[in-house]
């Protein structure tokens, strides 16, 4: 058969999404070991084993200065601040976006302001939130929101104003107001397209915070990055990194399934 | 009932619809036909209140057409007439929600409970009563124009405009649907204008048929002359009290309507 037209099962396509991962942590392994043969105290790639010891006193010894248990303080912290960020960005992405998608006087007003903001790469307006708001938690949740708000303002608003006419002429005809059309026709169709928006805002929203917590923070997993890097210490840089990951994995799961839980209709196949 | 007089539709230089004028009687069942391009649906809309005119006068029950589509006029389009995230009850309900509740755009309770009801017997009168629960995108297209039908006719509307509604159905299930659609005609004694590009269709359902199309056309400027109603078939052989025959030839009782065809 084709590969073009080539079917996996789900147990296969499992196997196969396993295999690049598996290859990827054994040519680590296999660089780690060589590295060490000639250099004993090599820091560049450490060995899992070293890893291990490096993260275990990270997760369950507290920290001797702020008594805490710094990886999970670490990742307390920063999950906090993506998931207020993130929380707020959303919240503006559908309020804004169904108006800007639905009623074309506010589009007009009010689209090239959004597209404008939208431009401005947010990282240069983070000296701007840092005197605005000081060092604390708002500057980093802000950067968060000026960063991926207007994309998913946009996405949603674009998806709501794509809309069939023929709904908008349908609704009208079966006496429906704007209010009532906003609430029941355009509303709940934003709701998955804005869970999709936010899936891929996902990555945005971690860079972001990452770079706000590495310039200004005293807790948090960009925080710790940018810290044992001047040590050298790889052997927490990478288990952070793979930390990282796992959350953010688990977040576009998660928001998959609760896509497909709430709004199953748009994920039914077509006919 | 519905009265045109001297319609033009007009975007920019290109002239679409040119002196349009007719009458439609309480209970017509109007098909439209013409070939592509000659307007039918720009007929439709602006009846339907979607386009205005750019000349001419609409007047419904002797009152001028409001400029916005309305619950007066019901519709159903070839395609998206249905709303994909709501389930055929919810589809069906939507126009009664919208009407008794102007905030909530919800009904509860006892309010709720009447309109399922109201609900569920027009969606047994179109044939849906074992569906209530199916989102459109589980239904064929023959059932999705049964619910785009039931949801429009739950609001009584003045005129239902169908707009080529059987265009995406395979035959077989376009013969239904033209029993289904007869048969509502009569119980709802309801007035319909259908554009449809199948002239078997426009005899076999219509009491009248008016076909549209270019009286003049300028070679150097095709866009100048618009269509008008060249012919307007009167086929007094149906009526709302009698049933109209499916299968019966379409020869037979049709009389050219001299006067109106201008």
């Amino acid at each position: 058969m084709r590969w073009v037209n080539r079917t996996i099962s789900r147990s296969d396509a499992l196997l196969l999404g396993a295999l690049p991962l598996a290859g990827l942590a054994l040519a680590y392994i296999i660089a780690a070991a060589s590295r060490h043969a000639a250099n004993p105290a090599d820091k560049i790639l450490p060995l899992p084993s070293a890893m291990v010891e490096a993260m275990g006193s990270l997760l369950f010894e507290a920290d001797p200065l702020s008594g805490q248990l710094l990886f999970w303080a670490d990742t307390i912290a920063s999950l906090s601040r993506l998931s207020m960020g993130l929380g707020i960005a959303t919240l503006m992405a559908l309020l804004v976006g169904l108006v800007l998608g639905a009623l074309p006087p506010v589009r007009a007003t009010f689209g090239p302001l959004v597209t404008a903001i939208a431009v401005i790469p947010p990282i240069a307006l983070l000296p701007i939130l840092f005197i605005v708001f000081g060092l604390g938690e708002t500057a980093k949740v802000a950067l968060i929101v000026i960063g991926i708000a207007p994309f998913m303002i946009r996405d949603v608003a674009g998806h709501i104003a794509a809309l069939p006419r023929e709904q908008l002429v349908k609704a009208l005809t079966l006496g429906s107001n704007s209010w009532q059309f906003l609430l029941r026709i355009a509303l709940p169709q934003a709701m998955p397209r804005l869970i999709q928006a936010l899936r891929l805002s996902l990555g945005p929203a971690w860079v972001f915070l990452i770079s706000a917590e590495a310039i200004a923070a005293d807790v948090g997993l960009g925080y710790r990055i940018f810290l044992v890097r001047r040590y050298l210490a790889m052997d927490v840089i990478i288990p952070y990194v793979v930390w990282i990951a796992l959350l953010a994995v688990a977040m576009d799961f998660l928001l998959t399934r609760l896509s497909r839980g709430l709004f199953g209709w748009a994920h039914k196949a077509r006919h | 009932m519905l009265r045109l007089t001297n319609i033009w539709v007009e975007y920019g230089e290109k002239v679409v619809l040119e002196r349009i004028s007719f009458d439609i009687a309480e209970g017509a069942f109007v098909s439209v036909i013409g070939p592509s391009g000659a307007g039918k649906s720009s007929l439709l809309r602006v009846i339907l209140g979607q386009d205005v005119p750019s000349r001419g006068r609409i007047l419904l029950d002797g009152q001028p057409l409001p400029r916005e589509c309305g619950p007066d006029r019901g519709v159903v389009f070839q395609r998206y007439s249905v709303f994909p995230h709501l389930t055929v009850l919810g589809n069906t309900m939507l126009g009664l929600e919208f009407e008794a509740a102007p905030l909530a755009a919800r009904l509860f309770g006892s309010a709720r409970r009447a309109a399922r009801a109201e609900a569920e017997a027009m969606l047994a009168a179109v044939g849906l009563a074992d569906c209530l629960d199916l989102y459109p995108s589980e239904m064929s297209g023959g059932m999705q124009q049964r619910l785009a039908i039931a949801q429009a006719l739950i609001k009584r509307p003045r005129i239902l405009l169908l707009d080529e509604p059987f265009g995406a159905l395979d035959p077989g299930i376009r013969a239904d649907m033209h029993v289904l659609i007869t048969k509502l005609w009569r119980e709802f004694g309801l007035t319909i204008i259908m554009v449809t590009h199948d002239i078997k269709e426009a005899f076999a359902l219509g009491t009248r048929v008016l076909t549209l199309d270019k009286r003049r056309h300028d070679p150097h400027a095709p866009q100048r002359y618009g269509a008008g109603v060249i012919y307007d078939i009167a086929l007094t052989r149906k009526t709302q009290a009698d049933v109209p025959d499916e299968s019966a030839g379409n020869d037979s009782g049709i009389t050219f309507d001299t006067i109106g065809n201008n």
